[in-house]
């Protein structure tokens, strides 16, 4: 393990690599799949997008209108950004909190 | 009692496994002299749920097979159903699908040296690869979006392009790779206290290598050159790749071939990045698939399997994975048997084991 | 589109095929096992230089399935894999975990076949929506 000590002094000497999560947070890559964000003034509650969606996370229905996504089971693939027709809905890039989106 | 036997039970929760396996290791003292697996513990019936999910809903199912080599599963997944449907996929995706590979079998062996190094107790040199394995992470969400579940490639091709920006943000990555690897190549090549664990532990011959179906750096590091990107599937046509072989057939021996294949695929990403063409990313696929087929793709730990039988419509008949560490867990079996208990760990990860593969 | 290289073989004479395979220096890869209704159909694929060569046996429901792996070693994962999820009799098996190797005691019988499972499973999870044709 003598052979890894240069590289163990630098270790040292630099400061860490790792962040004090959550004070100091990483700002999201511009398209990354954070989570799913949907906008209902353009949406047509057409399903298309609860039908397709691989984990089943979406509920959607045309009387009453309503549009709903489990947190849970969402993969956040982005395959219902994709697909949606009238592109209502989009991938934010943040990531959502523990707890809910 | 001298030459007594007794049974060790060796997981499902140890500290080296990253996933739950269990050996039932004989003991004679502290000699291994038998070795059974016990596995289950992952079991998801993948396969049974991709008779029920559409085709294209599958792509992101069989990611799931694998957190570390997903985006593989995809991709021999997908050109199985290209070759059901023939759909010849644009020359940019082929070329774009290549560079995702070979960022994921740099992460994936990044990965493993870091649990390599764990299973023998070397935690500075687990610090130093996992900390370089970061980096790759980083441009993978950069220009996938996600991490290590990509989501990218899908039937008739793949569903993002990286801009001219990000393909020089790669090329930065990987050369910063390079210089860390630098770094961590002599600890594993020449470092003693690595020799003294790693050489002669674990070994099997060729003809073993061969008859028990070994597939990977397992069967690489016994001179068994065998790479299926040879046959050149994706851009493996334009870009040639020769296997990396050893010969010593034992844990060091495959530790060489990962470290070596890790500069190789340094070299692969350059060239990609160089050799792309500009156009489209992706073809749209109309229709079923109809018919069997066979798709196969060199993964991290070796080759992937997938059959794939449709019969006309969207949902498919049956989808059956053998993933590469399946194929190695009976050359698992024959290098246990004579070992010392405190090398199963070691001999454990040197074929890099991915149960949830395994599994399914 | 259908399957290269692929010869079948009847139960009488597999043994011998994959013999003969393992004399010419094949490689064993995996066997696939795919429910067909009345049996099963099981393929054994074998590789040599990169070429996939599969033995295709029809097997009827009830019959029971020898073993190839005294032959080919690797053989005896997959074939414990495919008796716990289809259910199938393998005789001769050379490591035989009884059903055990995938599955626990409480698990679905069969659960990769079409039917005969004692227990169903609903994939579909609650809330999903219904299935329809377009």
């Amino acid at each position: 393990m003598v052979s890894l000590l240069k590289s163990i002094i630098n270790n040292v000497l630099r400061k860490p690599v790792t962040r004090c999560y959550p004070v100091e947070r990483r700002n999201s890559f511009a398209g990354s799949r954070g989570h799913v964000e949907m906008d209902p003034s353009t949406c047509t509650f057409c399903g298309i997008c609860a039908r397709k969606c691989p984990a089943n996370a979406l509920t959607v229905s045309k009387e009453p209108r309503s549009w709903t996504l489990e947190p849970y089971k969402c993969i956040v693939c982005g395959y219902c950004a994709d697909i949606c027709p009238r592109k209502s809905i989009s991938m934010n890039p943040n990531h959502g909190l523990p707890g809910g989106i | 009692m001298p030459g007594s036997k007794s049974i060790i039970p060796f997981g499902p929760q140890h500290p080296v496994f990253p996933e739950p396996l269990q050996l039932r290791l004989m003991l004679e003292d502290e000699k291994v002299v038998e070795a059974l697996p016990a596995i289950g513990y992952v079991h998801r019936g993948i396969e049974k749920l991709a008779e029920k999910k559409e085709y294209t809903q599958n792509i992101f199912l069989v990611e799931r097979i694998c957190g570390i080599c997903s985006f593989m599963h995809a991709l021999a997944y997908c050109q199985g159903i290209e070759m059901l449907m023939n759909v010849t996929v644009p020359d940019r995706a082929r070329y774009l699908r290549v560079i995702w590979s070979e960022l994921h079998r740099l992460h994936s062996h990044l990965l493993w040296l870091g649990l390599l190094a764990d299973s023998f107790g070397f935690e500075s040199l687990f610090m130093q690869a996992w900390r370089s394995r970061e980096a790759v992470l980083d441009i993978m969400e950069a220009t996938t979006g996600g991490r290590i579940i990509i989501s990218t490639c899908i039937v008739g091709g793949v569903r993002r392009d990286i801009s001219e920006e990000l393909m020089a943000e790669v090329l930065k990555t990987v050369d910063a790779l390079e210089r860390d690897l630098e770094i961590v190549r002599p600890v594993v090549f020449d470092d003693y206290s690595v020799k003294q664990r790693l050489v002669g532990t674990g070994r099997i011959t060729s003809e073993q290598a061969y008859d028990l179906g070994s597939v990977g750096p397992v069967a690489r590091a016994c001179g068994i050159a065998r790479d299926f990107r040879e046959t050149g599937y994706a851009a493996y046509k334009e870009i040639k790749v020769t296997p990396i072989t050893e010969t010593g057939g034992d844990a060091y021996a495959r530790a060489r071939v990962r470290i070596r294949e890790m500069y190789q695929s340094i070299d692969i990403v350059r060239q990609a990045v160089r050799d792309i063409p500009v156009g489209d990313i992706a073809v749209s696929a109309r229709g079923n698939p109809e018919g069997e087929v066979i798709s196969r793709v060199e993964q991290p730990r070796g080759e992937v399997i997938y059959y794939i039988k449709g019969d006309g419509t969207k949902n498919l008949e049956r989808l059956r994975v053998r993933t590469p560490t399946f194929a190695n867990m009976a050359p698992l079996l024959a290098m246990l048997p004579g070992c010392e208990l405190a090398n199963v760990p070691v001999i454990v990860l040197s074929i890099d084991p991915c149960i949830s593969c395994t599994e399914r | 589109m259908s399957l290269m290289n692929t010869a079948a073989v009847s139960l009488g004479s597999l043994l011998q095929e994959v013999a003969d395979k393992h004399r010419k220096r094949y490689r064993f890869v995996t066997m696939t096992c795919t429910d067909i209704g009345d049996g099963y159909d099981i393929l054994y694929h074998f590789d040599k230089d990169y070429e996939l060569y599969n033995l295709r046996l029809y097997l009827k429901k009830g019959e029971e399935l020898p073993s190839i792996s005294s032959i080919f070693f690797a053989a005896l994962l997959v074939e414990n894999e495919i008796k716990d999820l289809f259910s199938i009799p393998i005789r001769d098996l050379v490591i035989d975990y009884g059903g055990r190797f995938l599955l626990t005691e409480d698990a679905p019988v069969a659960p990769m076949g079409r039917e005969g499972c004692s227990r169903s499973i609903d994939i579909r999870l609650q809330g999903a929506p219904e299935e329809e044709d377009k």
